[in-house]
């Protein structure tokens, strides 16, 4: 980083009139994204925004850098090829739960056990709201909706575990409206190589508000928030009364007092084994009670584009620049003679 | 060959003009293998050929089965021909299914090679016989030659150190080098291919040296031959030659349209029948500067390429039939961002997964109308093995120029079908010109200002500072390129996408008409060669008939609707259920008539030839 600022939030802002409705939690969302891109040494130029269909989906119009709207699902196929094409690039894929996990949900997996440099930002809502108000694959069971007057009978997927589970080498969880914590796991997903996924918790005040009550409320926050802190013991609660253990049965939740603060698990992001950090993702199957946030897991693996950047360079040291005259008599010539 | 000698004392080979040949027998047996080999041959020998191989879609169908056969038929000529040829006139028949399944096209009194020592109970029960065709008299009206090809395989590779499986292997070279002998082909090239590919002095390399000569010297022994036949080189133009195979011939002109359009090529794709190998043949040229990428589907596949294409790259996704379904959501979108980008559509025997491994030509309307909205798309065939590589450089410099995606037709037969190939002179392949954006500090950037001949759009691609921009799905403004519910803004787009795609007939070449007279053949992609063979053929039995063939689909070319228009009849073979027949009666108002083979197999000359006599005649004729 340089001393001198060398981009305003402004700068990444475009003259579109943004269009979500108002108080949707996708505003902070935005002014978090554009805040932290402003701090970045990346030149402008440098970043891709790629999206699906959907609310989220609208991001890359509103953000003053080069951007796709593309296809419903398929965002993380489309930015793999913008990524893999030019590994200098910084590929932000934006989607939600309905775009990302049920349309998409093959190519999400995909894009993170390939380890492709991409930095997906996973808007959960647990609602669809484009189509305004039906059940997605993160809705709890027995969502009543337009589609589900008798309640949604189908299991949510755990975006965590589903990325851990995806040999992802990066996975966090952040909130909407903490635009602090946000801007850091943005940093962090950022400086990780290879395919990153941040689950946002994210507001949709129209068709689902106070999904995330129980992290958001000031009586029930500080005992519900879960502050993963690399290197740390994992404590919270107002006065860090509570802990988490692992053991061989999973990860739960206890009292410091009880099992002692030598015995509360530390936390590795790092931790080459991701059965700890799917142990964690387990302490809740959604925004309900105590809930894990921040970074799951943090691991070097060389992303896709480098290493096919390195497979090329390295054919053509040894081959030399393609002849294309050497190529169509490669497999054996004639000669017809007058 | 040192067995020169021997061979004085025959006859001397007959001459003959032309020679169709298949061998047949199990998946097993290496068929392909004894096919192409004998092709390379022949290649190398001087003649002209064109061969078809016929596989089944699985790998390893029961040994022994009619599912099971696999054939190769090559067709060999002293003179210019155009297609692997309608009907064998020498089946090498390895076992009694391939027998049972070929034996219907072989012509009368035809050479037939079978392998005896196949022709045992359960094979021939596997097969359907009840009594041993070889033995019954059912195959009199050929000439029978009988070889126990198994015995003699082991009995020759004896010394070879080969072992178990390894041993019957080898039979193919057996029936390889009989095959050499009686068509009179040099061995050296198959022993000098055996030895690079095995290795000078392993087991296996010495039992198919081995294998093979036994083989030509039984056809010298034997005497179970009246003669030999010569084929002798063909008079092609000058200039040197390779057998090229359709697929590979694509692959190589998406190679060289990226070279000439100075954009690095990006291949995203998933594996599918016939298509696989252009995937694969782009993955070996990294030093290309290629960047190959398997993707977990197709919609990926073309998602990919799509990214690929923002990015600044010649991107190229290749599917078939099922595929090309798949595809058809994110080609909408490509075409609605006006990026450049080729997708090739192998076609094959549909609805679903249909024929995998067989030709068809029925996916030509969902090419052209296979996509949500108004969403037309410039439309490239090719005709033959060879002249896939001018088509595939073909579609890339429409894609480029115009920024639009292309489709490229091909075929489950072109894709796997070998000719020789007159090489082109690379260097003077056309340069590829595209519309890359550059900054103007004095002008705000409009992504879709457009140049005003072709329509294209500037390609501003992500590292360019001052030309950032969004582009989406949703309408956009003429002007700005922002996005737009005005109606009047929706009809001025949608006519623009398509004028941009009707100007390309502005920059093609006019449709050219072999021949003349009252009735024209109209075809497009891997039925010219029977096309022509029938036109000429009608024309040396004194017919005036006339042969036009379209590369381009969309848009048609510029003088074609007064080509027709000089005719009183048109003829329009397809290898599907008339879909160019329907596009030009639409178009051109003209009475074009429909001649329709959906068998899986090539357009046969003679079938073309029939129905061209049919329509000169009258239907009272018949």
């Amino acid at each position: 980083m340089t001393d001198t600022v060398r981009y305003q939030r402004a700068d990444f802002q475009t003259d579109q009139e943004v269009r979500w409705c108002p108080g949707c939690g996708d505003y902070t969302i935005l002014a978090s994204v554009q805040s932290y891109l402003a701090t970045l040494d990346i030149d402008r130029d440098k970043h891709v925004f790629v999206s699906g269909i959907g609310c989220s989906s609208r991001f890359p119009y509103y953000v003053n850098t080069y951007g796709m709207h593309t296809v419903h699902g398929r965002a993380p196929a489309i930015a793999t090829g913008v990524a893999i094409s030019n590994p200098e690039l910084t590929v932000w894929v934006v989607t939600g739960d309905g775009d990302g996990l049920s349309i998409g949900g093959n190519h999400l997996i995909h894009a993170l056990r390939r380890n492709v440099n991409l930095n997906i930002l996973l808007f959960n809502n647990q609602i669809y709201g484009l189509t305004k108000g039906q059940y997605s694959p993160t809705s709890e069971v027995g969502k009543k909706t337009k589609t589900s007057p008798s309640g949604s009978i189908d299991l949510p997927f755990n975006p965590v575990s589903l990325a851990l589970g995806s040999e992802a080498s990066f996975v966090a969880r952040t909130l909407d409206m903490d635009r602090n914590h946000t801007i850091e796991m943005l940093k962090q997903m950022n400086e990780h190589e290879g395919a990153g996924l941040l689950e946002i918790y994210q507001n949709c005040n129209v068709f689902n508000d106070k999904a995330f009550i129980d992290l958001t409320d000031k009586n029930t926050r500080d005992g519900n928030r879960i502050w993963l802190e690399d290197g740390k013991p994992i404590v919270f609660g107002a006065d860090n009364e509570y802990g988490v253990v692992v053991d061989q049965q999973g990860a739960k939740v206890v009292e410091v007092s009880e099992v002692g603060l030598d015995n509360v698990h530390i936390h590795r992001a790092d931790n080459p084994n991701p059965s700890v950090a799917f142990a964690l993702s387990r302490i809740s199957q959604g925004p309900y009670g105590p809930t894990p946030l921040g970074v799951f897991r943090n691991v070097k693996v060389p992303s896709y584009g480098k290493v096919l950047e390195q497979q090329v360079a390295a054919a053509q040291e040894q081959k030399g620049p393609g002849d294309l005259s050497k190529l169509i008599r490669s497999r054996g010539t004639w000669t017809v003679s007058a | 060959m040192s067995e020169q000698t021997l061979t004085e004392d025959r006859p001397a080979p007959q001459q003959i003009q032309d020679v169709v040949i298949r061998f047949a027998g199990d998946s097993g047996d290496g068929m392909q293998l004894a096919g192409t080999q004998f092709t390379a041959s022949s290649a190398i020998f001087g003649n002209d050929l064109a061969t078809l191989p016929n596989f089944p879609a699985e790998i390893r169908a029961p040994a022994g089965t009619i599912a099971g056969v696999s054939s190769f038929q090559v067709h060999i000529a002293d003179w210019d021909i155009l297609t692997p040829g309608d009907n064998p006139d020498c089946l090498v028949a390895m076992n009694p299914a391939a027998l049972k399944a070929h034996l219907h096209d072989l012509v009368k009194g035809g050479l037939l090679i079978v392998n005896t020592d196949a022709f045992e109970d359960r094979n021939l029960a596997k097969a359907g016989y009840d009594v041993n065709p070889i033995e019954d008299g059912s195959l009199d009206a050929y000439q029978i030659v009988r070889a126990p090809m198994d015995a003699l395989t082991k009995e020759a590779v004896k010394e070879s150190g080969a072992k178990g499986r390894d041993v019957l292997r080898s039979k193919n070279f057996f029936a390889l080098g009989l095959m050499s002998w009686i068509y009179q082909r040099p061995l050296d090239p198959v022993t000098d291919w055996i030895t690079s590919k095995f290795g000078k002095d392993s087991a296996v390399s010495t039992a198919n040296t081995l294998a093979l000569k036994a083989g030509y010297n039984f056809g010298i022994t034997t005497e179970s031959f009246h003669h030999t036949f010569e084929i002798k080189p063909a008079q092609l133009p000058p200039g040197e030659y390779t057998n090229v195979v359709g697929n590979t011939a694509t692959a190589w002109g998406l190679v060289a349209g990226a070279n000439k359009g100075n954009v690095p090529l990006f291949i995203g794709s998933y594996p599918i029948t016939p298509a696989t190998t252009i995937l694969e043949e782009l993955a070996r040229l990294q030093n290309f500067g290629v960047k190959s990428f398997q993707a977990e589907d197709e919609i990926a596949g073309i998602g990919s390429a799509l990214g690929a294409a923002f990015s600044g790259r010649l991107a190229i996704t290749t599917t078939s039939g099922p595929g090309l379904a798949l595809k058809s959501e994110t080609l909408s979108l490509a075409l609605m961002i006006e990026l450049p980008m080729v997708v090739v559509d192998i076609q094959r025997g549909g609805p679903s997964t249909g024929l995998p491994t067989k030709v068809e030509q029925s996916d030509l309307l969902f090419a052209m109308y296979g996509r949500h909205g108004e969403s037309p798309l410039p439309i490239v065939s090719t005709s033959s093995p060879s002249d896939a590589f001018g088509a595939a450089f073909e579609a890339v410099r429409i894609a480029l120029k115009f920024m639009t995606p292309v489709i490229l037709l091909t075929d489950g037969y072109i894709a796997t079908a070998s000719e020789p190939w007159l090489l082109p002179d690379v260097d003077a392949l056309p340069n590829i010109a595209k519309p890359f954006a550059t900054y103007n500090p004095d002008a705000e950037f409009l992504p879709y200002l457009r140049d005003p001949k072709t329509l294209a759009r500037p390609w501003a691609i992500p590292g360019q500072p001052g030309l950032e921009h969004r582009v989406g799905g949703l309408e956009k403004d003429a002007t700005t390129g922002n996005v737009s519910y005005d109606p009047n803004n929706h009809e001025t787009m949608t006519h623009t996408r398509s004028d941009k795609i009707k100007r390309i007939a502005d920059d093609i070449p006019e449709v050219e008409v072999y021949g003349e007279g009252d009735l024209l053949v109209l075809g497009w992609g891997s039925t010219y060669g029977a096309i022509r063979t029938a036109v000429m053929r009608a024309n040396k039995a004194g017919h005036s008939v006339a042969h036009a063939h379209l590369r381009h689909l969309n848009p048609s070319p510029r003088n074609l609707g007064e080509v027709l228009a000089g005719f009183d009849q048109i003829l329009v073979p397809e290898i599907n259920m008339g879909q160019l027949s329907r596009l030009i009666r639409a178009e051109f108002l003209v009475p074009a008539v429909s001649f329709n083979r959906i068998q899986g197999q090539p357009m046969r000359a003679r079938d073309v030839e029939a129905e061209i006599y049919k329509l000169l005649m009258g239907e009272d004729a018949e």
